[in-house]
């Protein structure tokens, strides 16, 4: 444990101890409502009352229902950009491949004409196939040409939205007023919501089941499976996989694949529970946003689901406050105050433990060496 | 970026049942102001009116779009005593953020409300259509149309040929840019109603075209230095005069156009007056596209009960759009441009919308 880098226990690639995962995000999440009370403070807003306001208003039925839908689409993202982190791998495209995903998905959709389970079945497969395609680039240039996934990515996601804005600007879209989109996938493709919040007409995504089988997926992946192993083996060291007989090349070609169709699902509960076409108004900076969330939910999948939740309740409750006249833009520095001080918080918790650790491995040597000195006189 | 509104505020959000709610749970700050703004009976009826407005990304103090929007709502506030409040789209926010703020408003007493913007086209529709008895007006969009719903479009295409005519007639060089906020139909109206005007002073003039993004990435509608980056390449090009339709980008167009010595034409609002006086003098004129007319025109028809609901065209004809003069630098072509504003008012030119 003590040998771990900081890059390992940033990426949740090693375990903490017990205590810790529960503590440092509570810590961290009471130190950024601090920051953030001071930031009210100076810009002239109530502190409590805007806190109460948030609270009240992200507690309500409907904003629930919100928060459950916002959370499903984080969840996505931040699994997409988790399995790449768990292998090293920074697939910073997961912007790019899901908004391009979506494009197709929803050209398709709006094109094909299939029986209902089957339509919304081949839209989400296209997603993932093209997903899964455009991150694939990135995995086979760092495999046969060892170009930094970093840099690739970042570069396919510029490329990605040129090519979308051609597909939808002059190919697939069709204009209705000043908006253009893609044809609207039929009823046979949209997937209904479900009323699982109580007391507001407002229903959570369909594909909100969708994104609890990936977390499932994504854990029995990585903890049950022989591929699970591999990946997190070469995420914490390379020579050693490599040793072990795990081809790294392949590995990464793998991950990437795997991140980008789940980075493909991203567009989907939004693209078949609510707007059924990709239009101007398709969500954009939903992969940063997932990067963000897999860093506070540290990668794990279950972690996640409280990261993805909390920062839903915050874009939720944000929307309340411009109506008071208190920025929303307040809430964005919540929510960068809570990842900055998770990942402190982390930090300086497992240097704690390192530090007592030591103190006491060094009491018992220094106890031992007396005990020995001693014997050593007697004799 | 924080905006502290908090006096103007107390008295507007006391409005809406949550503020209530929570002035009750958190005591002291708000409770000062909130009986000022409960509703009294015997108020004139205007007074009693609350205009709800949800702006587009950028929001108040974009200099441009929003801002003209924000001309008008100021307006209708010191003419007709309404209450107002004003909330501001987030750039990359879901679709049902846009909603929830159109709903948010509806559902705290806001009657009428106002969505700037063709972003808010499908949550109008379905907002509209929950809250029956509301009346809203949606700028820029006429795809939805729904019994309470008043759809305020312009003819951007005509102003805009007016100014490309000015570009053509001012430039000295034969070459002129234009820089578009966003890649989208609605932006290319500006495109190819500047293009139209400058051809039909020059037929051979040089015009070079830049976007600033693509969608999904609105940005372009409120990154500076990307208009700056964009404009600088076109000065560095040969151009001298450069026409923005960028929303907040512009003031980077702006920046750029005074460092290499050249001319811009600024959009939506008279940016002579609302840029930064420092870079003022280097536009020439501006596109003016009268969201503030129409904003002040609907409220006032709520106050005086006769709104209308379907499509208002705000074209030249009507003087929904038009070129400014502030600062005189138009004052020589003034009488060409006036012929062509005669010419398009008439229809003896059509001009082109692609």
């Amino acid at each position: 444990m003590t040998t771990s880098s900081f890059t390992d226990r940033l990426l949740g690639r090693v375990k903490p101890s017990a205590w810790v995962p529960l503590t440092a995000p509570l810590v961290a999440i009471l130190f950024a409502a601090l920051i953030t009370s001071i930031v009210l403070v100076i810009t002239g807003n109530p502190v409590l009352d805007t806190l109460v306001t948030m609270v009240e208003y992200g507690s309500q039925p409907r904003s629930l229902a919100q928060i459950v839908n916002y959370a499903t689409t984080y969840y996505l993202s931040a699994i997409a950009v988790a399995i790449g982190f768990r292998m090293n791998l920074f697939n910073i495209g997961v912007d790019g491949q899901y908004r391009l995903a979506g494009l197709v998905a929803a050209a398709v959709g709006g094109t094909i004409t299939l029986p209902a389970p089957f339509l919304p079945i081949v839209i989400i497969l296209v997603a993932m196939i093209v997903g899964a395609a455009w991150a694939g680039i990135a995995g086979v240039l760092k495999a046969t040409r060892g170009v930094s996934e970093v840099i690739s990515t970042i570069m396919l996601n510029t490329i990605a939205t040129g090519i979308g804005a051609y597909l939808l600007l002059e190919v697939w879209g069709v204009r209705q007023g000043n908006d253009i989109g893609t044809k609207p996938i039929p009823a046979a493709g949209q997937v209904p919501g479900l009323g699982l919040i109580p007391d507001t007409p407002l229903k959570v995504y369909g594909l909100f089941i969708l994104a609890v089988a990936v977390g499932i997926g994504f854990h029995v992946l990585l903890n049950k499976m022989r591929f699970g192993f591999d990946l997190r083996a070469t995420g914490q060291s390379e020579p050693a996989a490599v040793a072990s007989g795990v081809n790294v090349k392949r590995m990464i070609v793998y991950a990437m694949l795997i991140s980008g169709a789940m980075a493909g699902l991203i567009g989907m509960p939004q693209l078949l529970g609510e707007s059924y076409t990709y239009n101007l108004n398709f969500q954009a900076g939903l992969g940063f946003t997932g990067i963000a969330i897999a860093l506070l939910g540290r990668n794990n999948p279950v972690g996640i689901v409280f990261a993805a939740l909390l920062w839903a309740f915050l874009d939720v409750s944000a929307n309340i406050l411009d109506l008071h006249k208190v920025s929303p833009e307040i809430v964005t520095i919540m929510q960068g105050v809570i990842v900055l001080s998770v990942v402190v918080a982390y930090e300086l918790a497992h240097r704690y433990r390192v530090n007592a650790e030591q103190r006491r491995v060094s009491r018992e040597l220094a106890g031992a060496a007396s005990i020995t000195q001693k014997e050593g006189a007697a004799a | 970026m924080l905006r502290n509104r908090f006096g103007k505020v107390v008295a507007g959000a006391a409005a809406g049942a949550m503020l209530l709610a929570a002035a009750a749970c958190g005591g002291g700050d708000t409770t000062e102001g909130a009986p000022s703004a409960a509703p009294g009976t015997d108020a004139p009826a205007a007074s009693k009116v609350k205009v709800g407005l949800a702006y587009d990304i950028g929001g108040r103090g974009d200099q441009s779009f929003n801002d003209s929007a924000a001309a008008g709502l100021d307006k209708a506030v010191a003419e007709l005593g309404v209450e107002i409040n004003e909330l501001e789209a987030g750039n990359g926010e879901a679709e049902s953020a846009k909603e929830e703020r159109l709903r948010l408003l509806a559902s705290g007493g806001f009657n009428p409300v106002i969505a700037v913007g063709f972003a808010y086209s499908q949550s109008v529709a379905k907002v509209a259509a929950e809250f029956p008895d509301t009346k809203f007006a949606i700028v820029d969009d006429e795809a939805n149309k729904l019994p309470n719903v008043s759809n305020l479009v312009f003819a951007e295409e005509q102003g805009s040929f007016l100014v490309g005519a000015a570009a053509a007639l001012k430039s000295t060089k034969g070459d002129i840019g234009f820089v578009g906020g966003v890649e989208v139909p609605l932006i290319k109206k500006f495109q190819a109603g500047f293009e139209a005007g400058a051809k039909a002073v020059k037929p051979d003039i040089k015009i070079q075209a830049k976007y600033l993004t693509q969608p999904p990435d609105f940005s372009g509608f409120g990154d500076p230095a990307k208009g700056k980056t964009a404009a600088e390449g076109m000065f560095d090009a040969g151009a001298d005069v450069v026409y923005q339709a960028a929303g907040g980008s512009g003031a980077g167009v702006f920046e750029a156009a005074k460092a290499a010595g050249g001319m811009a034409i600024g959009v939506d609002s008279d940016q002579a007056k609302t840029a930064d006086p420092t870079v003022a003098d280097v536009i020439i004129t501006s596109m003016l596209k009268k969201v503030d007319v129409a904003v002040f025109d609907f409220i006032k028809s709520y106050t005086t009960n006769s709104v209308v609901a379907g499509s208002k065209v705000y074209d030249l004809k009507a003087g929904g759009v038009d070129y400014s003069t502030t600062g005189g630098k138009v004052d020589d072509i003034k009488a060409q441009l006036d012929e062509y504003k005669a010419k398009i008012s008439s229809g003896e030119i059509t001009v082109p919308k692609e």
